[in-house]
């Protein structure tokens, strides 16, 4: 099988003063390659925790964690923010974007970190890119608008072509919709699904609405950070 | 992340805050236009004294009795209460034998005292030197109208005055068409032969508000010393400025033999304009150090606000550090993007500061020249490289803190933090 997510008995402890509190307690599994996945659980589940270990936001304790054929477990910071560029594109609930620069400007950002020789040095390169970005989410003419000048759904359009514009390996959504009415979080959605189909990117989405989980094809389901059934 | 792409990011991060971007360069504004007036105005200061000094003959000796540890307690002090013997016109006489002092050219003997003098019921109390003809060739005195104490003068210890012009402007209320006019001092009565061209300030302060008389005349009725032939200093000419050391020796050669003194115990003091520029140099160079690390200060100041602002737009900005590092930047990318911006903050406060602290030297001279006193301070290429890459150094110094701190955060927390 082309595995793009290979998680072994994943653990992680945090150290809150004296007390020790185990967030995910030994978690296992696989994600393909162009699958479309839906994390949940309840809040408290150890969710954000494995979002953040497979985003590459953190290690794990313990476990084995190989993403796009690269053990990542135990890489240290700086070759963890190079994985994060060259593999993980970031939905994020909040779109996080920064207010003051334009849309254009936001979708280039993570090529000005690459350290590939595509982007280093090369600004007209990096604009073009960024372009066909956001053609894919459909905000050709909102280009030069900045985030302010934007609606919440044009906003989290403008993060995904953001996600998408390194060509990752994965995309992690963090509950995508959840600052978004539900007509345009559907649109969100769909966009967020065809992008997938076109382009064959693994999808992953934590989210804890089940209506959403409906529309993907695998839910892996956390329960006290443990695996919680049908995984 | 290229350093260009940096600077434009920091430029346009700094630009979106205004108010704060300048609230914060005015720190470094103040420091540095500080440090830059400072150092223009003891530049200024020592290029001033040097030059009055200068004015004064850069061939031009001065021997005073004592030997040189009393003259540290000032110039023209030795005098009366020590075992040290007295300069007499012999010794003048001495020197000014061209065998025995050929670098010599000419010597002016004077004794000095403070004496009143008056006109018409003004009064002022000023120095009165008797000299010698030779005077006015060793000090190169210039006659702003009548003439300089000459040897019949001498010979008939005649009561006459050359004025220097503030003497004559305070006592007369001006300075031309004096001469004939008969004045007092102390009471006696002199006629007024002649008035000096004024010359500004000099070695021991201005000497233009001075009155001369013939050297016998002050022996024998105003300054008496112990013995006839005593004198308080001797205003020796060299040949050339080149010769001054040259004649130095010779001059102290001839009085350690007079005055039968061994090498080391000197009862004299041989004093050069190069010994007045190397003091006035040592005061002003001290003077300009001292104020400049005044102004230093403020520069300090100026870069730990740099600092605190930083550390308030890390805190402010932690969830976009940790948007970008979510998107990749690496810790190197951050510092950078931090010590930027402080850099930047510093070096546009530095030139600004610069400007500024020209524009204050500048009207610090005008403000001198308004009030006659020939002071320009010199804004050098030095003080303003030395601005430049102290204030950029401050704003890297005071960043790096806030930049690592920044580059530290964790993604996870920086993304969290509301």
């Amino acid at each position: 099988m082309d595995w793009v997510i290979e998680a072994r008995d994943l653990r992680k402890v945090y150290k809150m003063g004296e007390v020790e509190v185990e967030a995910l307690r030994g978690v296992s599994f696989n994600i393909q390659r162009g699958e479309v996945v839906a994390i949940m659980g309840p809040s408290g589940s150890g969710k954000s925790t494995l979002m953040n270990t497979l985003g590459c936001l953190d290690r794990p304790t313990s476990g084995e964690y190989v993403l796009d054929g690269e053990a990542v477990a135990s890489l240290k910071d700086d070759q963890l923010a190079d994985i994060r560029n060259r593999k993980v594109g970031f939905v994020f609930q909040s779109f996080n974007l920064l207010s003051r620069q334009t849309a254009i400007t936001n979708v280039e950002l993570p090529l000005r970190y690459s350290t590939s020789t595509k982007y280093l040095g090369n600004s007209k390169g990096r604009r073009e890119q960024a372009i066909q970005s956001l053609k894919a989410v459909g905000l050709a003419d909102r280009m030069t608008h900045r985030p302010f000048e934007l609606s919440g759904g044009q906003q989290q359009r403008v993060a995904i072509a953001r996600a998408i514009v390194n060509n990752p390996a994965i995309i992690m959504a963090d509950e995508p919709t959840g600052n978004l009415d539900s007509k345009v979080g559907k649109e969100i959605m769909n966009l967020l699904l065809n992008l997938n189909k076109e382009s064959g990117t693994t999808l992953i989405i934590i989210t804890h609405d089940p209506v959403i989980a409906e529309q993907t094809r695998r839910v892996i389901r956390l329960r006290d950070g443990l695996l919680d059934g049908g995984s | 992340m290229t350093l260009a792409q940096a600077f434009l990011e920091a430029l346009e991060s700094l630009s979106g805050n205004k108010l704060r971007s300048g609230l914060t360069v005015l720190g470094i504004v103040i420091g540095v236009a500080a440090v830059i007036a400072m150092l223009a105005v003891g530049n200024g200061a020592q290029a001033s004294i040097t030059g009055s000094i200068t004015s004064i003959g850069t061939n031009l000796l001065f021997v005073f009795r004592g030997s040189p540890e009393s003259q540290q307690q000032g110039p023209g002090g030795g005098g009366s209460g020590n075992n040290d013997r007295p300069l007499t016109l012999a010794d003048a006489e001495a020197i000014s034998d061209p065998f025995a002092a050929p670098s010599v050219e000419s010597v002016a003997p004077a004794i000095q005292g403070n004496g009143t003098i008056s006109f018409a019921g003004k009064n002022s109390t000023t120095t009165i030197s008797g000299v010698t003809p030779d005077y006015s060739v060793v000090r190169n005195l210039e006659l702003a109208e009548g003439e300089f104490i000459n040897q019949e003068h001498m010979l008939g210890r005649m009561s006459v005055v050359v004025l220097g012009p503030e003497a004559a402007d305070t006592i007369f209320g001006r300075h031309d068409g004096v001469v004939g006019e008969t004045i007092r001092i102390e009471g006696q009565p002199f006629r007024v032969i002649g008035v000096l061209v004024a010359r500004g300030g000099g070695a021991f302060g201005s000497e233009d508000g001075e009155a001369y008389i013939p050297f016998t005349t002050a022996q024998a009725r105003l300054l008496k010393r112990n013995s006839r032939d005593e004198v308080d200093i001797l205003f020796v000419q060299a040949t050339t400025a080149e010769s001054v050391p040259q004649a130095a020796d010779e001059i102290a050669n001839i009085l350690r033999q007079r005055h039968r003194t061994p090498i080391g115990d000197d009862d004299f003091t041989v004093f050069t304009q190069q010994d007045f520029l190397q003091t006035f140099e040592a005061i002003t160079g001290v003077l300009t150090i001292f104020l400049g690390g005044i102004a230093g200060i403020s520069l300090l100041v100026g870069g730990i606000g740099i600092m605190n602002i930083m550390l308030v737009s890390v805190t402010e900005r932690t969830r976009e550090i940790g948007l970008r590092k979510a998107l990749g930047a690496r810790r190197r990318d951050i510092v950078i993007q931090f010590l930027t911006e402080s850099s930047l903050l510093s070096l546009i406060g530095g030139i600004i500061g610069i400007i500024f602290g020209w524009l204050i030297s500048f009207a610090v001279g005008q403000i001198a020249a308004a009030n006659d006193t020939a002071f320009v301070p010199i804004v050098g290429a030095d003080a303003v490289v030395l601005a430049t890459v102290f204030s950029a150094a401050v704003g890297l110094f005071f960043g790096i803190y806030p930049a690592n701190r920044a580059a530290s955060l964790e993604p996870v927390e920086a993304l969290r933090y509301e």
